[in-house]
Formats: C-alpha cells, structure tokens, sequence
C-alpha cells in the first residue's frame, strides 16, 4: 500500500483535556508526531508568559497542535466527506498543515521573535522544507508533498478551501486554542459550542461557510474571542512578564556586543546576536534552555541583567499604570529625565506598552480590512457576511478599543526618597 | 516611547494624505522590503501583504486623535482617508529623523494606484524565488486580478527602481 494510504494496524488515540480523544489511522501522521521537530512542541509553551498570571496555563504548543489536528480531521471525515465540493484527495495534506502549522514556534515566541527580527512562520517553511526529520516523512508520501503542505500554511496553496480550514477567521487553529486556553486558564470565557459549530461547516469553492441555522453558536465564538482577549491574552501582568523578557534578551544583546565578560557565556544567543544563525540553531533553542540561562544570569556582574531575570524567575514583575499617550506623551520625556536622575535606566525600567504590541485578529467584516468574512448560507445558497445578519456580532466587530499601559519597577521606588515620591507621582497621575 | 507609532505618523506626515487603507498597507510593506526600518508583522491575505500589527496602530493613532480618518464613499467602493492632525505633528517631535531617501520613495509609492501596489507587494513577498516563480505564484494567490504580462514587467521595473532610490 502506498504510504500516504496506509494505516495504523491499530488506531493510535491520545487522551485530551479538550476534545476527550484525539484519533490517529494514518500512518503518516504517526510518523510525524514522532519526529524530533514536532516533539521540540512540547517545551514550548501555547501562552508564553501567561502561566505567571494564570498558574494553570503551562499547556504546550504539541498539545494544541495536536488539538487542530483534530478538528480538521473530524471537519473533514464527519462533515465534508462525500460532498461534492470537497476533494477528498486533499485530506492529507490539510491534516498534515493542521498538525505541523505551529512548528516554527520558537520559546516565548512573541518575545524572541520581536527582539531578533524573526518570524516563526518563516522557520514552518524551512522546517518543512529543508533537511529535517519532517521533511523526511512529508517526502515519502511523494517528493513534492513537503512544498504543498509548506504552501497551505503560508496560505498560497491553490485550493483556498483547504487554506481556509487552518487559517480564516472561524478556523479549526482558533476554535482549538480558545478552548484549549480557557480549560487552562481556568476562565470561564472561550467556551462555545464547537460541535454544533462543525456540524453546520460546508465547504464552497473558496472557503468554509457557515449554514445559517448556526449562526448563534458563532456568535457565540466571536464572543470568546473578544473576552478572552481581554481577560487573558492581553492580562497587564502577563504582558509585564513578558516585558521582562524583552528586555533581559535586549541587554544580552547589547552586553556580547559591548564585550561583556559573561559569567555565563551566551552561547545559545550568540548566532541570533550576529543574525547568523542556521536552522538547526534555532530548533536547538526552548524554553527550558532560555530560563536556564536566565537561572544562571542572576549571577551576573551587570547589575541589570541580573536583576531583569531575577524579576522574571522569581517572578517580581513591575508594576504598570494606565498612559493616554495623546495627553500623556510630553511626560514620558519628563520621566525619563526623573529616571536618569534616580539610577535607573529608562531603556531597561520605564516601558510603554500598547495593545498593537499584541494584536489579536478581532472579528473585522472585510470592506478594506483585506481579511476574508465569516458568511453564512442561506436557505438559498446565497452567502451574506456574518454581522449583516447577527446584532451581536455587529455590536462588536470593527470596534476599536485601545489599551496602552506604562510599565515600571516600583519596589525600587517606594523608599521615602524624594525623588522617587517625585516620580511615582508622575507614573500614577 | 511609541517610536513604532511616530513611524507611522512621520510616513502619512511625509505623504501628506494615504488614500485607502489597503494602499498604506501596501506602501508601508514596500517600505519595509526597501529595508526602511518598520516592525509591522505582515502575513499574505485577501489582497496580498497585511499586517494586523499596522491595523491596529493606525486605530490607536486615531484615538489618540494624532492622525485624522476620513470616509469617503465612491460610489462603487469605499474608503478611509489619513492624514496627520496637529497633535500628530507635536506628536513627532519624539520620531527618530527618516533616512534621507524616504520622502522621494513614498512620494512614488502615493502616485500608484492600490492595485498596482497590490502586485508589487505580492511579488515582493516572494522574493526568495526567481522571477519566474514569482511570478507563477502570484498568478495562483491573485488569480481572480488577471494581471497582464505587461502589468508584471512594469512591476518588476517599479521594484527595481524602489530599490536604487532607497539606497541612492
């Protein structure tokens, strides 16, 4: 039997918080949750810093990964198969891209990719596509299935219904983590009802749509979305967290190339510090490897590195106030000044922070917005976009709600020195 | 503080108006493939290159009410309209000076139309591959455009010009 037809003698299951059981017949998945790349998913983690504010979300980037898997296969073998517009011939390949679509992730991924100039999806491409373990088992289903699936994940992929799948505003990666995040979290939003949600899926030429009589439980997703943006995803103490982490990666890049003598020398970083680094470099890289290193820098001689990772090991995270830039700005520099006084580097101790440091696909209903619509179907096979139908989605789609935040060490401030007082004052209006 | 934000401000600043919110989606991802210093994230969407990350920093410059939005309804579409307020010129004051060659550039991005940079910026995003594939990749992501040979090749000279402009 070819091997892109060939099944396990037995189905492989994995028990999952989320979706109770997560089904695997085709050998060519086994294969691929058993390479070394797709192991690697397991010490990085799904909400980065997250777990610092919500103790639970230590969940993994291979439980969600496998958790898209899944749905893409039930949306596939229990809703399209035997429809007419679903090429059952394109099954693999979007199993495939559902499994592997996060495998580029690096550790506290937003952190380490903003500080390096990097972009995960770049290394999905390269992981998929050059000398990998990955790459291997997408090749011995045929020597150009590794390209088919690397172009479902960037979305050029020429079947956009099969695109649409991991990646559109109702996809199987969203509907995964939402939940996945909630049950971690412990909050209360991001459920939904996903099952009545897949049963009223239909594929067209060009996307999933959505059959009208399901339109209540998609508003009911929209919602998640929204809360659990603001109530976790954007949390100001998770976002102080990873403050901390940009700024610990900023001062050992800045350290190596002032010629610091580390204690601990970098030597992970060191290819990302001179933007030289290869492929196996960065696969080398977790998170287990960056709080080791944060561990270990706590030792140092610079006293701003070794606070930085003993406020983010020992989790003493700064503090942080509300900023309206658009009457507030002309005190930043005010600030600054106060801090240059005071010892402390505003570089490294005075941060802005706004919510397009972390921006979250909200729902938009297309116009300008270049993102393709959720539509549903009506009776009569005529699509109309989702907030034309529903009141509650039209409530909240395209609405702008902006967040900026001043973040700052304030267990360094409250000593009664004038100064401080001074600047406190300032940071609290 | 918010150097991202003055970015953005100094480029409607220099262009004086941005018709459309696709073009200045376009042109600031033509500006960042020219290696001008802009840290929007793009991906490939509807229209080619987009960049939630920009989206949301030009909403945040309108509340801050730095940059003013306009509506304007054309009949057979709609669009939003940027220019900078007079807060927004206060407001970049704490914008790091532009390279030199960022005026003259975005000046001729202005005069494109969106669908030409439309092109442009998909043909960038693949400039890992030869031309060729490039272009046979941009004939599958925008296959309802019907981009003529001609429309390719007058592209790949805009490119070529944008690139010796941005170094000159």
């Amino acid at each position: 039997m070819a091997y892109q037809n060939e099944k396990m003698p037995e189905e492989k299951v994995f028990k999952d918080p989320v979706h109770s059981y997560i089904h695997v017949r085709d050998r060519v998945i086994w294969d691929l949750v058993n390479t070394r790349e797709f192991q690697r998913l397991r010490r990085i983690r799904q909400l980065g810093t997250t777990y610092l504010v919500f103790h639970g979300a230590e969940h993994s980037r291979f439980q969600h990964s496998l958790g898209v898997y899944e749905i893409v296969r039930r949306i596939l073998d229990d809703g399209f198969r035997g429809r007419e517009e679903w090429n059952e011939e394109q099954r693999l390949v979007a199993l495939c891209a559902a499994l592997l679509h996060d495998l580029g992730h690096g550790p506290f991924s937003h952190a380490f990719e903003k500080v390096f100039n990097l972009d995960h999806e770049h290394f999905t491409q390269q992981i998929l596509l050059e000398q990998t373990e990955v790459h291997e088992v997408l090749r011995r289903v045929s020597p150009d299935f590794p390209q088919k699936v690397a172009e479902v994940i960037d979305k050029t992929y020429p079947d956009k219904l099969v695109v649409s799948l991991i990646s559109s505003q109702i996809d199987a990666d969203r509907m995964d983590y939402l939940q996945r995040d909630a049950y971690y979290t412990g909050v209360s939003y991001g459920h939904f009802d996903m099952e009545r949600i897949l049963r009223v899926m239909r594929p067209t030429e060009d996307q999933v749509v959505i059959k009208h009589s399901g339109m209540h439980a998609v508003e009911d997703y929209i919602m998640s979305r929204y809360q659990m943006y603001w109530q976790v995803y954007f949390h100001p103490v998770s976002r102080s967290a990873e403050v901390i982490l940009i700024k610990i990666l900023h001062r050992a890049k800045f350290l190596f190339e002032t010629g610091y003598a580390f204690k601990q020398e970098p030597t992970h970083f060191i290819s990302f510090f001179a933007q030289e680094f290869k492929l196996k470099e960065y696969i080398a890289l977790d998170e287990g490897v960056l709080l080791t290193y944060f561990q270990l820098w706590m030792e140092e001689d610079d006293t701003i590195l070794a606070d930085l990772c003993d406020r983010f090991v020992n989790r003493r995270l700064f503090q942080y106030a509300e900023f309206d830039p658009a009457v507030q700005y002309m005190k930043f520099g005010e600030l600054i000044t106060l801090f240059k006084e005071a010892g402390l580097d505003p570089e490294y101790y005075l941060v802005t922070d706004s919510s397009s440091d972390l921006p979250y696909d909200f729902y938009r209903p297309g116009e300008e917005n270049e993102r393709v619509p959720i539509y549903l179907q009506l009776e009569n096979g005529d699509l109309r976009e989702l907030s034309r139908l529903s009141d509650v989605v039209e409530a909240i789609s395209g609405k702008r709600r902006t967040d900026h935040k001043i973040y700052y060490p304030e267990d360094l401030l409250v000593d009664g020195n004038p100064l401080h007082e001074k600047i406190l004052e300032l940071l609290r209006g | 503080m918010l150097q991202e934000h003055a970015k953005i401000v100094q480029f409607i600043s220099l262009a004086n108006e941005v018709n459309g919110r696709k073009k200045m989606q376009k042109m600031v991802y033509i500006l960042k493939k020219m290696n001008f210093p802009f840290a929007e994230k793009y991906e490939l969407h509807m229209y080619g290159p987009y960049s939630e990350e920009l989206t949301l920093r030009v909403e945040e410059l309108c509340e801050m009410g730095f940059l003013a939005e306009r509506f304007e309804d054309k009949g057979s579409y709609k669009q939003y309209c940027y220019q900078v307020t007079d807060e927004g010129s206060k407001f970049l004051t704490t914008a790091e000076a532009p390279k030199e060659q960022l005026p003259k550039c975005i000046e001729r991005l202005n005069e494109k139309s969106s669908r030409f940079l439309e092109l442009v910026s998909t043909l960038l995003f693949f400039d890992q591959l030869d031309k060729e594939d490039q272009i046979a990749k941009v004939r599958i992501v925008k296959n309802k455009l019907n981009f003529t040979d001609q429309e390719m090749d007058q592209a790949f000279a805009f490119i070529e010009e944008m690139q010796t402009s941005s170094v000159s």
